[in-house]
């Protein structure tokens, strides 16, 4: 070991592990990482997935491996944490700012349950207008769904809200 | 244990369930009548088989079960426990949809009653599913309320494939004659019978709302058997083609 990696090392590294479906978004900033533990000569990362089908998980997984053993040259073994599910409010800030300059309207904060109101008059992220309403629940990934803006007349999709 | 064995058996009847759905739902992968409604059903199949795959690991994992892809793809057909309703082909679209509101309501119903199960890992699982369900029974209740609301040929339609479909339905809902009375006295879950009456309760003022009339229930005869290993015609044919790639060569690695 040529460094000594901490556990601010190891989450710095982290912010360089992108989501393969949005690619300006780290596993950080989807807050998909439940805890980082320090073994002697190793690190576990424990990381769960946005949707319980995600296709992307293992890639995720590899990713987080080959990523941080490349930067902190120390062996890393990654799990799902199935003590925890992931939620959209586990979203940080920074990162729904990302999402909608990528042109994806980031979830709505959520207070309880998801039902069927939420969806409405979600701001268009190409004009802001809240002239929206939603085209299909499903989109072109599990995480998303489509909405048109009659402002300016385009279809546009959003990370849904997941409680 | 006959704790474990009815265990296994619920989990097995909810993740074929899922598994055979999902198959069902995929086949409108660029078919569906509209774009929008092909990526619905080919998302909800990617939600369903996962859901089932989940499932599938649990008994793997927690009660000595097989491998979840040797399991799901390498069973004779009198081994699956899912029900006829999933079994049935797609057929037209008012089916499909039909189905997938009367499935996936009861889906969500389990799920929010396995959030109080005293088996920790169907705990853990239906707090996520059932975050994911409601965009399935959201998608299912939009389509019902537009198809009914859209003239009188298609609200004809609809009330006769809901006629035709409940009996199917409520055979989801088919209790295991060995394992119920154990599973409900260990807060497993609250038990088929409850079930179907809080389902019930979930879908008829759905139906209300879209004017359609809910079928008197004490006429309908519930198409049980699927869960005791008895089929309808469609599910070995369906059960060849979705393991065919995989019983090509069970032991490669994909």
């Amino acid at each position: 070991m040529s460094q000594t990696i901490t556990i601010a090392s190891v989450y710095e590294s982290l912010e360089h592990v992108m989501d393969p479906e949005i690619p300006v978004l780290s596993v950080i900033d989807l807050g998909m990482i439940t805890g980082v533990e320090l073994e002697e000569g190793a690190v576990h990362v424990k990381m769960i997935p946005t949707f319980a089908a995600c296709p992307a998980v293992s890639y995720i997984q590899q990713r987080i491996k080959t990523v941080l053993e490349q930067e902190l040259d120390i062996a890393v073994t990654v799990t799902v944490d199935k003590q925890a599910h992931w939620q959209s409010n586990r979203m940080t800030a920074a990162a729904k700012e990302k999402l909608q300059n990528f042109g994806i309207a980031p979830p709505q904060l959520l207070a309880g349950e998801v039902h069927a109101e939420i969806l409405l008059a979600v701001p268009c992220p190409h004009c802001g207008s809240k002239e929206t309403y939603l085209r299909s629940p499903f989109g072109s990934t599990l995480c998303r769904a489509i909405h048109f803006c009659k402002s300016c007349g385009q279809v546009f999709e959003q990370f849904k809200p997941l409680e | 244990m006959s704790y474990n064995a009815a265990l296994t058996d619920l989990i097995i009847k909810m993740a074929d369930d899922e598994l055979i759905q999902g198959h069902r739902n995929s086949e409108w992968t660029g078919l569906g009548p509209v774009m929008e409604e092909d990526i619905a059903f080919s998302s909800m199949a990617q939600d369903k088989i996962g859901h089932a795959w989940a499932l599938y690991r649990i008994l793997h994992e927690n009660l000595e079960g097989k491998d979840p892809d040797k399991f799901a793809f390498h069973r004779p057909e009198k081994d699956f426990k899912c029900s006829h309703l999933v079994e049935m082909p797609n057929e037209e679209y008012g089916f499909s949809l039909m189905r997938h509101f009367l499935f996936d309501h009861a889906e969500a119903i389990r799920y929010e009653s396995l959030v109080d199960s005293s088996f920790e890992p169907f705990r853990m699982l239906s707090k996520k599913v059932k975050g994911e369900l409601k965009y399935h029974t959201l998608h299912a209740n939009a389509w019902i309320m537009q198809l009914s609301q859209a003239g009188e040929e298609s609200y004809q339609r609809m009330q006769e494939v809901l006629n035709n479909t409940m009996a199917l339905a409520a055979g989801i809902f088919e209790a295991s004659p060995e394992y119920e009375n154990i599973l409900v006295t260990e807060k497993v879950y609250p038990g088929e019978a409850a079930l179907y009456q809080r389902w019930l309760d979930r879908i008829y003022p759905i139906l209300v709302k879209a004017s359609l009339n809910l079928p008197d229930i004490k006429t309908i005869t519930p198409a049980y058997g699927g869960r005791q290993g008895i089929h309808t015609p469609y599910l070995q044919p369906l059960l060849k083609e979705m393991g065919e790639v995989f019983n090509l060569d069970t032991e490669a690695s994909w």
